[in-house]
């Protein structure tokens, strides 16, 4: 089991995306598979995004309430 | 000045007192551009060791104090007095406290003009504008690098990995956008734009390279970093589509869009793992933190205004003509 200290692979950010590092393959709710393609990624959760998986900072736009 | 940079550091005396005041002028921003350019690319017809002379370190100096003097009074009257200022309330979170400054700041967009409204011309001369830093883009920040600590310095760096294609020059920032200007008929070379630059352009990139070059205003250089990832997915979204529509397609438009999704995850990593954990680890750079964040919003809006104007005078003058 790995320490509380260990640097995070993935990280939810607060009201907005996910982070993942890394080279990963993500495959969405369509069951279309996306490869990273950067060293650290971000990943919708706000289901708003217009570059699904990827977030593309539209929460920003939410009201607090409906951001993740 | 720059008459006095044609000459060798050796044989040359420092600038006289009229070159010193004329530089505090309106060519204050011009002179502290070119100086600070010694530092990134030079000048072909410049000796290199005019980096490092010390007659111009007096000069610079003078330049830097007016120009973060300044920058500290716009910020002291955004905050105001007892409660006076425009500035959301803090809530202690550094993180949440950066996205609601940046959130809060209600500027002009130059973005929305070129989404919606802006000719091919002025999308052009927007672009030549811009130029002064996208052909330097990130470099201001790598300045940093050596100047944090383990946690928010690995951020830095996953930042600028990816700022600087990572390790594939043609996915570097900079290099897409000189890829874009040449696709367009522009001149791709570093600075060629510079004699067009408006002054608050100009002042845009000394601030960067102010809070860059200068070790005591780290704080300050990594909140300017938080607010310009966090301001660019979206705006950088309007710029695509305005590029589209004014029929400036190819690698301009993937210059822009390759920033909405880069920039979702800078502005995270910048404004969590950087600035949060910088000020964590040094308290009390809290403040030059938030003073670099509104900087880089505050001068935004006002080059936005500028050539919001200047383009509004163009369409009078050609509508009287």
């Amino acid at each position: 089991m790995s320490g509380a200290g260990d640097h995070a692979d993935i990280v939810l950010c607060p009201e907005g995306p996910m982070l993942v590092r890394g080279d990963v393959v993500i495959e969405d709710a369509e069951g279309r598979r996306h490869r990273t393609q950067r060293p650290v990624s971000a990943v919708c959760r706000c289901h708003k995004s217009a570059m699904k998986p990827w977030c593309d900072g539209t929460h920003r736009l939410l009201p607090k309430k409906l951001r993740p | 000045m720059l008459d006095c940079l044609r000459g060798a550091p050796d044989d040359a005396v420092a600038p006289d007192d009229d070159a010193v005041g004329d530089a505090r002028g309106d060519d204050a921003a011009i002179t502290l551009w070119a100086l600070h350019e010694l530092h990134y690319r030079g000048f072909d017809e410049v000796d290199e060791r005019w980096e490092w002379a010390p007659q111009l370190m007096g000069v610079r100096a003078a330049l830097e104090t007016d120009l973060e003097r300044r920058l500290r009074e716009r910020y002291a009257a955004f905050m105001g007095t007892d409660g006076g200022g425009r500035a959301p309330e803090r809530t202690g979170d550094l993180a949440r406290d950066l996205f609601a400054l940046v959130d809060g700041h209600d500027g002009p967009s130059l973005a929305e003009q070129v989404q919606l409204r802006a000719s091919r011309e002025e999308v052009l001369a927007l672009l030549r504008q811009r130029s002064i830093y996208h052909l330097k883009e990130a470099d201001p920040t790598s300045w940093v690098v050596p100047r944090l600590e383990a946690g928010p310095k690995a951020a830095l760096m996953e930042i600028q990995f990816d700022e600087y294609g990572g390790g594939r020059p043609e996915r570097l920032h900079h290099r897409l956008f000189q890829d874009g200007l040449r696709e367009v008929g522009l001149d791709p070379t570093y600075g060629a734009y510079v004699d067009e630059a408006c002054t608050e352009v100009l002042e845009q990139n000394n601030a960067l390279s102010l809070f860059g070059l200068h070790r005591r205003l780290r704080g300050a250089a990594m909140g300017h970093l938080a607010a310009f990832e966090a301001t660019s997915s979206l705006p950088s979204k309007k710029m695509a589509r305005g590029l589209e529509r004014v029929g400036l397609t190819g690698a301009l438009v993937d210059y822009y869009t390759e920033h909405v999704l880069a920039d979702a995850v800078h502005d995270q990593l910048a404004v969590r793992a950087v600035c949060a954990a910088m000020v964590e680890a040094e308290p009390a750079l809290a403040e030059d933190v938030f003073l670099g964040a509104y900087s880089c919003l505050d001068l935004e809006a006002r080059t936005a205004r500028r050539l919001l104007a200047d383009a509004e005078d163009d369409a009078t003058g050609e509508a009287v003509a």
